[in-house]
């Protein structure tokens, strides 16, 4: 019985053959007598090239909105309503994607691969907010990014951080910047979009996992106002060292400073610099050892930091599919290894067999790949121990200051301290 | 106020000028240098099926669920055959619409009998998941008329799209907006007629 099945299929098998090579389907589409009409083959068509234009246009309009409602206005309440349109629309209209948070990696991968092709529109979002911010300060932070704004929405009972658990903290988006960076450049990841924690909440549709990262930062801005801005956000170091410069900034006071110290505590974020006293000045010589020891530190921290990153390039090139493939093949017969043949995805290996494409081929790109990696892990890591160096050295810099002004390197331009000073403005 | 008063007095002003210009520079620069390589109109994502394993992660990875991705009925490349491979389970002996003769899991393939001996197939796109059951049936034993496919109308678009990282034959890739659809062995210019 067995065997003529066998028989029978091979002869199908056959017969289906000889069809094949007369060409066309197996089984040609019939001629229908009943007149029966065939149904067209459903293509909906994606959203039209405007509205990425509308969306880039929406962008200018909203960041003007805010800068000009945070330095001429001087208006909290426009700035909440402006956030919650950015809510609205950046977020649960525009489900999320592009965003200038997740533009980044877009820029680095057209840099380091020519064959990537961007979008003008990746571009615009990734540029406009940083000349905004170059001239206005993080407006973009206060009001028109739609996950900063979701958080700001939470900020209830805000406790301040000490001045070193923050800087502390602050390093981290300089590690996840330069780590995202690193994945995009070598084509092998866009962490940033992967681990977005709000967008699962403006699509309604995330895994658990996600959700709940969100939740617990939601949960957290709370009382820790605006945690993934303020820890994570790899665009927020960008706007940071942008903003430091900035040619305007939002103020505290609309005109002189009379050093109430009402606004003093206003900052959920901890970005409000007091004044400092005279006598907190150092005097010069212990100022000079200071710097000696600092230059020596820094180059040193670099270096050590570049060497390390170069240590672990293997373990950053296993998250590139092609490596893990490539090691896969590679590993899968060494029975030596003691590997769980299960542990292997078989997929990715069956596929690669079936495609026809000669190992040594894939080894060579793979190999190609783990070398941008070491070259990638001594930027990363030079890039990083130059971030703890500076922060160091930033730690122990006192600069002189009068009056109570914001800190222009984390201040969102939330406007929120505007309303605790009592001085009017001049007329 | 003669000149050298003038810089001495805004030192600081002047550094984060400085600065201001070379961050401005920098900038600018990057948008030039990447200005040379764009493309004008906008692209989407979609999977090619004459690369496609069916391995059904589709149905899994997209950050949707369920998945962007659909199986799309080719209607021009059907045979309307009652046996249906990629309706029907192998073993199956009658050809019924009964539930366990399916293959699909989730019952979104709708058989309705034209004439004799032809059936047509149906997808209805609600109840689709993406897995690609149908679409190995249908190509390994009849025309291949069903295409997994990335419903334009479903996906989100993102960034990175989350099915082409865990792809295993590299099938996703982004496409010209104006040509949003791959049919493998059809080109869906036909299909507007």
């Amino acid at each position: 019985m067995k065997k003529k099945i066998i028989f029978l299929i091979l002869l199908i098998l056959l017969s289906l053959q000889v069809y094949n090579a007369l060409s066309g389907p197996r089984f040609p589409k019939p001629e229908f007598e009943s007149g029966h009409s065939q149904p067209t083959t459903q293509s909906p068509s994606p959203r039209g090239i405007i509205f990425e234009y509308i969306d880039v246009l929406l962008l200018i309009i909203s960041l003007s909105i805010a800068s000009w409602l945070a330095l001429k206005k001087r208006s909290r309440k426009g700035i909440f309503w402006l956030s919650i349109f950015s809510i609205i629309y950046f977020g649960f209209i525009r489900e999320g994607c592009v965003c200038s948070v997740g533009s980044v990696q877009n820029i680095a991968l057209a840099l380091f691969n020519p064959n990537y092709k961007i979008p003008l529109t990746a571009i615009a979002f990734f540029i406009i907010p940083l000349i905004y911010t170059m001239f206005f300060g993080r407006t973009f932070c206060a009001g028109v990014c739609p996950l900063g704004a979701l958080q700001d929405l939470f900020v209830l009972k805000p406790y301040n951080l000490k001045s070193w658990v923050q800087t502390l903290l602050g390093i981290i988006p300089f590690l996840y910047l330069g780590l995202a960076i690193l994945y995009a450049a070598t084509a092998t990841d866009f962490i940033i979009c992967r681990y977005d924690p709000f967008i699962g909440f403006f699509r309604f549709n995330a895994s658990f996992m996600m959700f709940a990262i969100g939740g617990i930062f939601l949960l957290t801005s709370v009382f820790i106002a605006r945690p993934y801005c303020r820890f994570f956000c790899p665009y927020g170091v960008l706007l940071n060292l942008v903003s430091r410069v900035s040619k305007r900034h939002m103020t505290i006071t609309p005109s002189k400073c009379i050093q109430c110290k009402l606004c003093e505590n206003s900052c959920p974020f901890g970005a409000i610099n007091k004044p400092t006293q005279i006598k907190e000045l150092d005097n010069q010589k212990t100022a000079t050892k200071r710097l000696i020891k600092l230059s020596l530190i820094i180059p040193l921290l670099a270096f050590v930091g570049g060497w390390t990153g170069s240590q672990f390039h293997e373990n950053m090139a296993k998250v590139n599919n092609k490596v893990r493939l490539a090691s896969q093949l590679y590993f899968q017969n060494d029975t030596t290894l003691n590997i769980n043949k299960n542990s292997i995805d078989s997929v990715e290996i069956t596929t690669f067999e079936t495609s026809g494409k000669p190992k040594e081929q894939l080894y060579a790109e793979a190999a190609s790949i783990i070398d941008d990696f070491y070259y990638g892990g001594w930027i990363y890591g030079t890039f990083i121990g130059l971030v703890f160096g500076l922060s160091l050295a930033g730690l122990s810099v006192l600069k002189y200051r009068n009056d109570y002004t914001p800190n222009k390197a984390t201040c969102f331009s939330c406007a929120r301290c505007m309303d605790y000073c009592p001085v009017e403005p001049d007329e | 106020m003669n000149k050298s008063e003038k810089r001495k007095i805004n030192r600081r002003d002047f550094v984060n000028s400085t600065l201001r210009l070379s961050f401005g520079i920098a900038i600018g620069s990057i948008g030039g240098i990447l200005l040379s390589n764009t493309i004008k109109s906008k692209t989407v994502w979609q999977l090619d099926p004459a690369k496609c394993v069916q391995c059904g992660r589709c149905a899994t990875s997209c950050v949707l669920s369920p998945s962007a991705v659909k199986c799309i009925h080719v209607y021009d490349m059907c045979g309307y055959c009652d046996l249906c491979g990629g309706y029907f389970k192998p073993e199956t002996k009658d050809l019924t619409t009964a539930a366990e003769n399916q293959l699909c899991p989730t019952n979104a393939i709708s058989r309705t009998f034209i004439e004799d001996p032809f059936f047509e197939y149906h997808i209805i796109e609600e109840l689709c998941i993406g897995c690609g059951k149908c679409v190995e049936g249908c190509g390994a034993f009849g025309n291949g008329s069903l295409q997994l496919q990335v419903s334009h109308n479903i996906c989100v678009d993102c960034n990175q799209c989350s099915i082409a990282r865990d792809c295993p034959a590299d099938a996703f890739s982004r496409m010209a907006i104006e040509e949003p659809y791959t049919f493998k062995g059809f080109s869906s210019d036909d299909d507007e007629v």
